[in-house]
Parts: C-alpha cells; sequence; structure tokens
C-alpha cells in the first residue's frame, strides 16, 4: 500500500509492503468471510455453525499467542487466565449486569484487558522460562480466587442465562456471528498491529535487542501493548467459548491445557507469520475431530509432533507452504523490488518470518 | 500453638519443595533452561517408585537405587539429545520443547496409571511420629525428608564449590566460550547437569509421592510450588531456595489454618508479594549455582 522510491547508483529499488497474493489473499478472505456470514441461512446446520465457533475460538487463540510468542518473544503459559476472565466476565456482564449477551462481550472484553494490565506489573518482572511459569502461576491465582466467589458459583461453575428469550436456532445463529465477526477483528487488528510502527519495533527488537533500544523503541512499554492486546483477545475467545457451551467451569476454562492448544496451534501452523496461527488452527481442529477416539494419546502425539517441529521445522507448516517466507498472503514486512522486474523480491526485509 | 504447630509442620513441608526444586535451580544455574517438564519428571520418579514397591515387594527407600540412577540416565539422554539441540535453536526452542515433553509425560502417565489418586506405601513409617511439645507431633516421614532436603541442598553446593567438575560447571554457566577455551566442553557439562537435576527430581519424586497422594496432573503444581521456592529464595542462589522452599510451606500452612481449603493460594500470594517488592528474590545469590 505504501511504497516509496530508492535510488541508488546502479538502479532503482522499490520498497514494497503489499503483493499481488497479498490482493488476492485479502479477495479471497473477503469472499470467505462473505460466504460464512450468509452460511446459516443456506448451507450450515446449527451443528455446524456451533463447531465452526469452537474453530474461530481456536483461530482467535492461536493469533493471540503467536502475538506474544511470536512477535514479541513472550512464551505465556498463562493465557489461560484471560480465557477464565473471558468467560466468567461475560456471564457476570450478560445475566448479573444485565447488558445482555451482545453487549457482553466488549465488557468481557475491558475486563480481560483491565486485569492484563495490571498482572503486566508482575509478569514483567520475570523473563522467558520462568516468565513462563510466573504466568501460569498468575492464572491459578486469579483461578482460586474465582472459585471463591460466591456470586460466579464458586468452585462448580455457572450457566449463562441471557440466551434463554433466545429460539436456539437464533441463539446458536447469533453466536456464530460474533465469532466470525470476532475472529475477523482479531486477525485483523494482529495484522494492523504488526504492520504499525509497534510491529516494526518489534521486528528489530527481535532481530538485535539493543540497536533498536538505541533507535529509541521502547521495550518494557511495546511488550504491555502486546500483552494487553493478547489478554483481551483471550479474554474475547474466553467471552465465545462461555457463548458456545452456556457453561462456565473453573477446571475447564482455566486449565492450562487451553494453553497447550495455543503452542500447538502455533508451532504447528507457524510462529511469527499471520497466517501459521489461522492454518494451525485449521489443523488442529481437523486432527481433534480425527482423533478424538485415541484419547490421552492424542496429546502425546501432538506433543511429539509439536517438539520435532520446534527442532526440525520451525517455520511450521505455513513455511512449507510459502517457501520459508517468500510468499506472504498478510505481509508485515517491507520488501525491496527492483524496478526492471518488479514480481521478484531482490532482497527480503520480511518480518514474516522468525529468525 | 495451634500456629506454633502449623509454622513447624510448614518448614518440614518446606524441605520437600526444597527438595524438589534444588534440580530446578541447578539447571537454570548452569544453562539459564527452565525445564518446563521438571514437575511431570517427579511424578514420573513417583509412578516409578510405586510400581517397583507394588510389583517387586522391595522396601521404599531401595527403591530410590533404582529410580535415581534410571532418572539420572534419562536427564543425561534428554540433554544430549532434544535438550541440547533445542539450545542451540531459537530462543523460544527450550521452553517450547520442555512444555511438549511435560504434555508427553502428563498424557503418558494418563494412559498407563488413570486418573486416580496413588501413593507408596511405606507401611508404619507412614503414621509414625516423635512428639516435640505435648501439642506438637512431627512425622517421621516428613522430618526425614526435610533432612534429605537439607542435605541435598548442601551437598550440591559443596559439589559446586569444591570438586572440579562443579566448578567446570560454574565456569560454563559464568562464560560458556571462555570456558570452551579452558578444554571444557559445554555438551558434557550441560548433560552432567541436567542427569544430576533429574536425578534429583527422582529422589524428590519418590518423597513426594510417598508424602502425599499423587496423580498424573500433579505435575503442573509440582512445578509451580518448585519454582516459587526457586523465585522466593532468589535465583541462582541454593541456600536461598531452600529457604524459598521453607517460606512458601510455612505460608501455605499457617495460610491454611486461618484460611482452610485456601493456604496453596496464600503460597502463592506470598510468591507474588516477594515478586512485586524484592523481585530478586529474599536471598539473592552469594555462591553462583
Amino acid at each position: 500500500m505504501t511504497s516509496a522510491s530508492v535510488t541508488s547508483a546502479s538502479s532503482t529499488v522499490k520498497v514494497r509492503r503489499s503483493t499481488m497474493a497479498s490482493y488476492i489473499a485479502l479477495a479471497v478472505s473477503i469472499v470467505v468471510v462473505i460466504a460464512l456470514a450468509i452460511g446459516p441461512f443456506a448451507f450450515l446446520t446449527k451443528g455446524n455453525q456451533q463447531n465452526l465457533v469452537t474453530l474461530f475460538i481456536y483461530i482467535i487463540m492461536g493469533t493471540m499467542w503467536n502475538l506474544l510468542a511470536g512477535y514479541a518473544g513472550m512464551v505465556s503459559i498463562g493465557q489461560q487466565a484471560f480465557i477464565g476472565v473471558g468467560a466468567y466476565g461475560v456471564v457476570y456482564a450478560a445475566d448479573q449486569m444485565g447488558v445482555g449477551p451482545i453487549a457482553a462481550i466488549p465488557v468481557a472484553l475491558v475486563i480481560a484487558g483491565v486485569i492484563g494490565y495490571l498482572v503486566s506489573f508482575l509478569a514483567f518482572r520475570l523473563s522467558g522460562g520462568y516468565f513462563a511459569i510466573g504466568t501460569w502461576v498468575i492464572a491459578e491465582v486469579i483461578k482460586l480466587v474465582t472459585t471463591q466467589i460466591q456470586t460466579l458459583g464458586a468452585g462448580s461453575g455457572i450457566s449463562l442465562t441471557a440466551f434463554s428469550g433466545y429460539k436456539p436456532a437464533l441463539r446458536i445463529a447469533t453466536v456464530y456471528w460474533m465469532g466470525l465477526a470476532s475472529v475477523v477483528i482479531a486477525v485483523a487488528v494482529t495484522y494492523l498491529l504488526m504492520r504499525s510502527r509497534l510491529g516494526t519495533g518489534f521486528t528489530a527488537l527481535r532481530d538485535d535487542p539493543t540497536a533498536a533500544a538505541t533507535l529509541g523503541v521502547n521495550v518494557t512499554r511495546s511488550k504491555r501493548i502486546i500483552w494487553v492486546a493478547a489478554a483481551m483477545g483471550c479474554g474475547l475467545a474466553g467471552a465465545l467459548l462461555a457463548e458456545n457451551t452456556l457453561r462456565v467451569q473453573p477446571d475447564s476454562v482455566f486449565s492450562v491445557q487451553l494453553t497447550a492448544t495455543m503452542l500447538f496451534i502455533v508451532v504447528i501452523g507457524g510462529i511469527g507469520t499471520i497466517e501459521g496461527p489461522i492454518l494451525g488452527a485449521i489443523v488442529y481442529f481437523a486432527l481433534e475431530h480425527f482423533l478424538v477416539d485415541l484419547g490421552a494419546w492424542y496429546l502425546v502425539i501432538l506433543g511429539i509432533v509439536a517438539i520435532i517441529m520446534v527442532l526440525f521445522l520451525p517455520q511450521g507448516l505455513w513455511g512449507l507452504i510459502s517457501g520459508r517466507g517468500r510468499i506472504s498472503l498478510f505481509p508485515t514486512g517491507y520488501r525491496l523490488m527492483s524496478n526492471q522486474a518488479s514480481t521478484t523480491p531482490v532482497a527480503n526485509a520480511s518480518a514474516d518470518t522468525t529468525a | 500453638m495451634q500456629w506454633a504447630n502449623a509454622v513447624v509442620q510448614g518448614v518440614i513441608l518446606g524441605g520437600l519443595y526444597a527438595l524438589l526444586a534444588a534440580g530446578l535451580s541447578l539447571m537454570f544455574g548452569v544453562m539459564r533452561l527452565v525445564n518446563l517438564a521438571h514437575g511431570a519428571l517427579a511424578i514420573v520418579a513417583a509412578y516409578m517408585g510405586m510400581v517397583l514397591v507394588n510389583e517387586t515387594g522391595i522396601p521404599p527407600f531401595a527403591t530410590l537405587l533404582i529410580v535415581v540412577p534410571v532418572m539420572a540416565l534419562a536427564g543425561w539422554i534428554l540433554q544430549r539429545t532434544l535438550l541440547n539441540t533445542a539450545l542451540n535453536r531459537q530462543a523460544l526452542a527450550p521452553i517450547l520443547v520442555t512444555f511438549g515433553l511435560a504434555v508427553i509425560l502428563q498424557n503418558l502417565m494418563l494412559e498407563l496409571f488413570t486418573a486416580d489418586n496413588q501413593s507408596i506405601d511405606v507401611g508404619s513409617l507412614a503414621g509414625a511420629s516423635i512428639q516435640i511439645t505435648p501439642n506438637i507431633a512431627v512425622g517421621v516421614f516428613p522430618l526425614l525428608t526435610f533432612v534429605v532436603g537439607v542435605a541435598v541442598i548442601a551437598g550440591l553446593q559443596l559439589y559446586l564449590a569444591k570438586t572440579t567438575t562443579g566448578r567446570a560447571m560454574r565456569a560454563t554457566s559464568d562464560d560458556r566460550e571462555a570456558a570452551q577455551l579452558m578444554g571444557i566442553d559445554h555438551r558434557n557439562i550441560y548433560a552432567l547437569a541436567t542427569a544430576i537435576a533429574v536425578g534429583l527430581v527422582g529422589l524428590a519424586g519418590v518423597f513426594l509421592g510417598v508424602r502425599t497422594q499423587f496423580n498424573p496432573t500433579f505435575g503442573d503444581v509440582t512445578l509451580i510450588f518448585a519454582f516459587e521456592a526457586v523465585i522466593i529464595g532468589g535465583l541462582g542462589s541454593l541456600w536461598g531456595t531452600l529457604w524459598g522452599g521453607i517460606i512458601l510451606g510455612v505460608a501455605q500452612v499457617v495460610g491454611a489454618q486461618a484460611f482452610p481449603s485456601s493456604g496453596v493460594l496464600l503460597g502463592h500470594i506470598v510468591f507474588l508479594l516477594v515478586l512485586a517488592f524484592r523481585p530478586t528474590g529474599l536471598f539473592p545469590k552469594v555462591v553462583n549455582g
């Protein structure tokens, strides 16, 4: 979308952000979203819609975890905290504050964001692996505190009743449309965030923290913005989870398994790209359906696959498909294009691949 | 007197936490690697001990002669294969790999042993206690665990301070390239450190399995408690880890005395308070370990 000319002694080079592939991807995405939006009138059963909401939740979860780990280098094992806060938040807002099931979602989002902001001051005292366990402890604390609150159903959980006036078909379609809107917004915001000055700063940070700090990238502030954004995104996923299942239980919405799911989605799909977590969520969703009979073995297999991918295919499946970042459907970086053959990049300063 | 009793029981519980945390502290100290599979490995050792006692009928303490070497060997292999490779990859790789390993181990145990609670039977020792004052009685086994915890921390500290390989570990921790120039192969040092750490996890896991009931998901809290002990005490300090374990144990037991069913939460809150006000821990490092 932005392009500027750089003249050098030998030839003219253009800096480009978008490519033909990215324009096509945008067009295809719009068509797919429109098709999905009219789905409930045409080709999607109630069961299909509920399953797709689960897929949307996975895409949001993967995208948020990737925002943290893939772009900002923060591995959190505590994102279930915000899933739980979002799930409880939506029930509290819809039923007890009485704002209704639709307006309850932004309320839950704000609650997750505020809690995320507050706990960042504790979590950011730690780094690396200890940051990972520290976020997990914070998630445990939030869960244990939640189970002490009687109006939230204490240890046994709480049901969402705000939909009681809706017919099932309308309720399911409403949740489905909100899920679709959420996934579009979550991916779009992540994409725009990573194309912004902030995203460029993170690319610089990832490549060389010292140089980036010298050039004025405010590390802590940037990380906090990403952290709060990811908390809100996970809160959104939790809110959709509660509305899709109508029941919130502390042991399931605060389960560390949710973060394990995010990790698998991101590692399988490809860390540090917009496309990776979307692809990973689709693969995870499909595997879950096909391997449901395997029980715990399913997670054993996923764990082994994830380790192999981290060690030997760190770019994930998207890395394989895109030829290590040469094709980018949602480009966040800058490319130098030769003017003579403007379709071939002469140098790739893309932010789409992790170092 | 109830409170004095709670403090004494908390201190003794802290010995178990220090024992559990020693390996985590060592691995971080030597190679800056946080092993997220640490808790799951402790539970693997507990199941190993349980199976040996139930199947062969050997005394519970004799199982240590098998569990500890097997776990140490497993740690050595783990480091030489997975973890050394992970340390050479991008910065996130060790965290992702050890978390993946934790998921694998936990779910393998779920398949093999179900989610039922188990424990290792030590017969009459389980109920034996010593009367200290009319109101305070200390269980013999918990006391033994505490003593072993202190001995392990002291032994590890001595090992790092006095032996040639211990010095090599500290040297590798301080400056890997310089240590390499002195002829130290860091891959061997790392493998040795992980062998010791996982062997100690094996020891801790068997004690844990005798002391409390456990199931495959207990790896999570085990990791969290061990981590809290390390952070409360201060990164890189083994004696700090012992104190961290004791503070955590006291916070949990005294907390449970004050607010039944909230002991664990109060332990977490003490940890968060330390993080908020003394992020370097209460006992910052003196000797690198």
